[in-house]
């Protein structure tokens, strides 16, 4: 073999290396949930400049919120908050309360929300503040299945979020996953506070949070705690179950997937 | 100054037969407006139209349509914004022009009454047009004639001779000036002020003495003037959208090279299309903060552009683009590169001006704290453009370290009604709900916090609210209330207790 070809293989080599490194190069940065397993499972916390998608689980919006406002506090609790919502998702879902996102523990004077008439204006926008590097995070909420929020507009995002690091975050209710470019896709329901008295005080929000999808990792499903006065997730605290018990209309999928990569 | 009355559109030319305009006064109807033709024949205005026809049997009859007229001569003064950025209305057929300092342009005022004549006269108005000093005397000069030219000062002499109808004077004032032998404008300055004042009125009297050149009424222009007006005329109409593109780059270049001298930024920015048939369109831009970038005007532009509901129609093409600052202030100039809030900040308000310019500064709103206890009246929504600074700066009630969330995150504007079989003490927790039709059992409960409403902001004292939050068999967290308190507040007329109404009001997370 001659000198020249080694130089091209070499070259191609490195450029093979360079494309392949952002996957483990980008570890550092990563933003730590909070929640020991989730944690170890996204390799670090959840990646910026990415796309992430939270899907409510039926219409259980409030619980869903609560999860993107918690990953979206822990992504950029100093960096302004843009969140872009449609015209009739107050009547339907209720409209962000900024007393409600001050109780848990993000600030609103970092909140701009912007009213689209539609998706197709929602996107652009969405598309628009990502471009904008002085943001921490951007939410995108849908109500319903939008037939526009396709692969070929998930890749619009993340490229958006790629090119100027901040993350863009995907809220959808009442709707069901179709093939995106999203880094992580999670489902969220609610989750029981700790057994005890009914009339007992209940604590801060519990997720039952189902991580369907990780493009660089394992999948699973947790309980995961919002630490209002922390800031982050944690450990469910004094739950005697591991897991809550499967919903029977599903069927058990959370140790087929364990440990496997999830295409989709 | 310069009026143009714009009396009838000359219709039916072609047939030569006399058409009329008609429209009902006093349940007479009478002609509103008539053509040469019927001129020619015998009929003036105010002329009850059964006359009319006993005159001219083979009359064509229109009605009138004020609505129509006003437009029409909205339109004209669009058109007439290229002359000066004073136009005002003199309705029902006048405009007054402003060309103080405009002639020039136009090669003196000769040409410019000749342009405007000439170009209105080719799509088919009538029009008498002046120059003088005042806008009464123009006025005045154009009821007898089109074209004349009046030097400062010669007022007087000019509108001396001219009947005293073309001042524009009330009905009864000019019959009766006419009915005291004061045929003339000239025949009425002679007599003493005071004497035309008794019998007139003082209205009168300024009227007279603005036609005279004494003293002048301001016009009231239909728009405020600009701070900044760039604009840059083509021989040749342009259409493309890269023409178009390129010039509003370098007309915003001109405009930032004049704003910066004096060290302004615009606020409120618009672009005016002056197509070569006379449309116009004009495009606003607001900022939320002063812009003092071309790229960022040229950005904001063409934003806009994309985003139009129904898009710049060139037609035959445009003959004049312009670019004014509607508002303007004084930039503060900061340093950039150490700070990196002001850079952040800059960002932000760029970007919130950017989706502002293509959806409408109502939608992105920035929130506000209200003094209210009530949780729907607890916040505000105000336009991000222009609040952005005092939401930054807002004093959000602090949260309780510790303590669980107190308020739901999402938070229904208004509560919505839910179903609620029973509850097993009056004035406590219900056991189970139903919701948007579907039912939810209760399991853990927290409350009651009673909420009073604000009873001296509005009549009707509305109820007290009992407020829960509750956690259903899902785990699913709802905030009900129910409106009114048991024994005090729910009563019928004969005192007997009933029923609340419970609703839920937000969803915790």
């Amino acid at each position: 073999m001659n000198g020249a070809r080694m130089g091209t293989l070499a070259s191609l080599r490195g450029s093979i290396a360079r494309i392949e490194a952002p996957s483990d190069a980008a570890m550092p940065n990563r933003v730590a949930l909070g929640h020991t397993i989730a944690d170890a499972m996204l390799r670090g916390g959840l990646a910026p400049a990415a796309l992430h998608e939270v899907f409510a689980a039926g219409h259980q919006g409030g619980a869903a919120t609560g999860f993107i406002a918690g990953l979206a506090g822990r992504l950029s609790a100093r960096k302004p908050l843009v969140w872009v919502r449609q015209d009739f998702s107050d009547r339907e879902n209720g409209a962000l309360s900024m007393r409600g996102l001050a109780e848990l523990g993000l600030d609103p004077r970092l909140l701009v929300t912007v009213r689209a008439a539609d998706v197709d204006s929602g996107l652009r926008t969405a598309a628009d503040a990502l471009a904008c590097d002085a943001l921490g995070a951007v939410v995108l909420e849908v109500w319903g299945q939008a037939r526009q929020l396709d692969l070929v507009a998930s890749r619009k995002l993340t490229l958006a979020a790629q090119a100027s690091g901040v993350t863009a975050l995907v809220l959808r209710i009442a709707a069901t996953a179709i093939p995106s470019t999203a880094e992580t896709r999670w489902i969220v329901r609610a989750a029981h506070s700790p057994p005890g008295n009914a009339a007992s005080v209940w604590g801060t929000p519990r997720f039952e949070a189902e991580l369907v999808r990780n493009r660089h990792g394992p999948v699973g499903r947790w309980i995961m705690e919002w630490k209002c006065d922390e800031c982050q997730f944690s450990e469910p605290s004094a739950y005697p179950q591991p897991v809550a018990a499967t919903p029977a209309h599903r069927p058990h999928q959370t140790q087929a997937r364990a440990g496997h990569r999830l295409a989709s | 100054m310069a009026g143009l009355p714009l009396p009838q559109a000359g219709e039916a030319k072609k047939a030569e037969l006399p058409s009329v305009v008609v429209a009902k006064d006093h349940n007479a109807i009478l002609l509103h407006a008539v053509d040469e033709a019927a001129v020619r024949a015998g009929l003036s205005i105010g002329l009850p139209l059964a006359n009319a026809r006993a005159i001219c049997p083979e009359l064509t009859v229109y009605d009138a349509d004020p609505a129509a007229d006003l437009k029409t001569l909205n339109d004209i003064a669009d058109w007439c914004d290229r002359f000066t950025p004073l136009v005002a209305l003199d309705a029902p057929y006048g405009l007054f022009l402003d060309i103080t300092g405009c002639a020039h342009l136009f090669g003196g005022e000769r040409a410019l009454l000749q342009i405007v004549t000439g170009a209105l006269s080719r799509r088919g108005f009538a029009v008498s047009a002046a120059i003088a000093g005042t806008s009464i005397a123009a006025r005045t000069l154009t009821r007898t004639a089109s074209g004349k030219i009046v030097a400062d000062g010669e007022e007087a002499a000019a509108v001396g001779p001219l009947p005293v109808s073309a001042l524009g004077a009330d009905a009864a004032v000019t019959t009766g000036l006419r009915r005291a032998g004061l045929k003339t404008i000239g025949d009425v300055a002679s007599r003493a002020p005071h004497e035309i004042s008794a019998r007139f009125g003082a209205a009168f009297t300024t009227l007279l003495g603005h036609a005279l050149g004494q003293g002048d009424a301001p016009i009231s222009p239909r728009k405020p003037l600009p701070d900044y007006i760039v604009e840059k005329r083509f021989p040749e109409p342009v259409a493309t959208d890269t023409v178009i593109a390129l010039t509003l780059s370098s007309l915003a270049k001109m405009l930032v090279a004049a704003m910066d001298k004096q060290g302004k930024g615009a606020r409120q920015l618009e672009a005016s299309f002056f197509r070569t048939d006379g449309a116009v369109r004009a495009i606003m831009v607001e900022t939320g903060r002063p812009v003092t970038r071309p790229e960022m005007i040229d950005r904001l532009f063409r934003e806009r552009l994309d985003a139009l509901n129904d898009p710049l129609d060139p037609g035959f093409g445009f003959d004049l683009i312009r670019l004014a600052a509607g508002r303007t202030e004084i930039v503060v100039q900061q340093q950039r590169d150490l700070d990196a809030t002001i850079h952040d900040n800059d960002e932000l308000s760029a970007l919130i001006d950017r989706i502002a310019t293509r959806i409408g500064g109502k939608r992105v709103v920035v929130h506000l704290p209200l003094e209210s206890h009530v949780p729907e009246r607890s916040a505000l929504a105000l336009p991000a453009q222009h609040h952005l600074a005092a939401a930054g700066a807002a004093a959000w009630p602090e949260r309780v370290a510790g303590e669980p969330p107190l308020r739901p995150l999402r938070l229904f504007e208004r509560p919505e009604p839910i179903k609620v079989p029973f509850a097993t003490v009056p004035d406590g927790p219900p056991h189970q709900f139903t919701w948007r039709r579907a039912q939810h059992d209760v399991v853990r409960v927290e409350g009651p916090e009673r909420i009073a409403m604000e009873w001296w902001k509005q009549d009707g004292a509305p109820l007290t609210r009992d407020y829960f939050r509750v956690e259903d068999a899902e785990g699913q967290r709802f905030w009900i209330f129910r409106d009114g308190l048991y024994e005090s507040e729910l009563r019928d007329e004969e005192g007997k207790p009933v029923p609340a109404n419970w609703y839920v009001h937000g969803l915790f997370a």
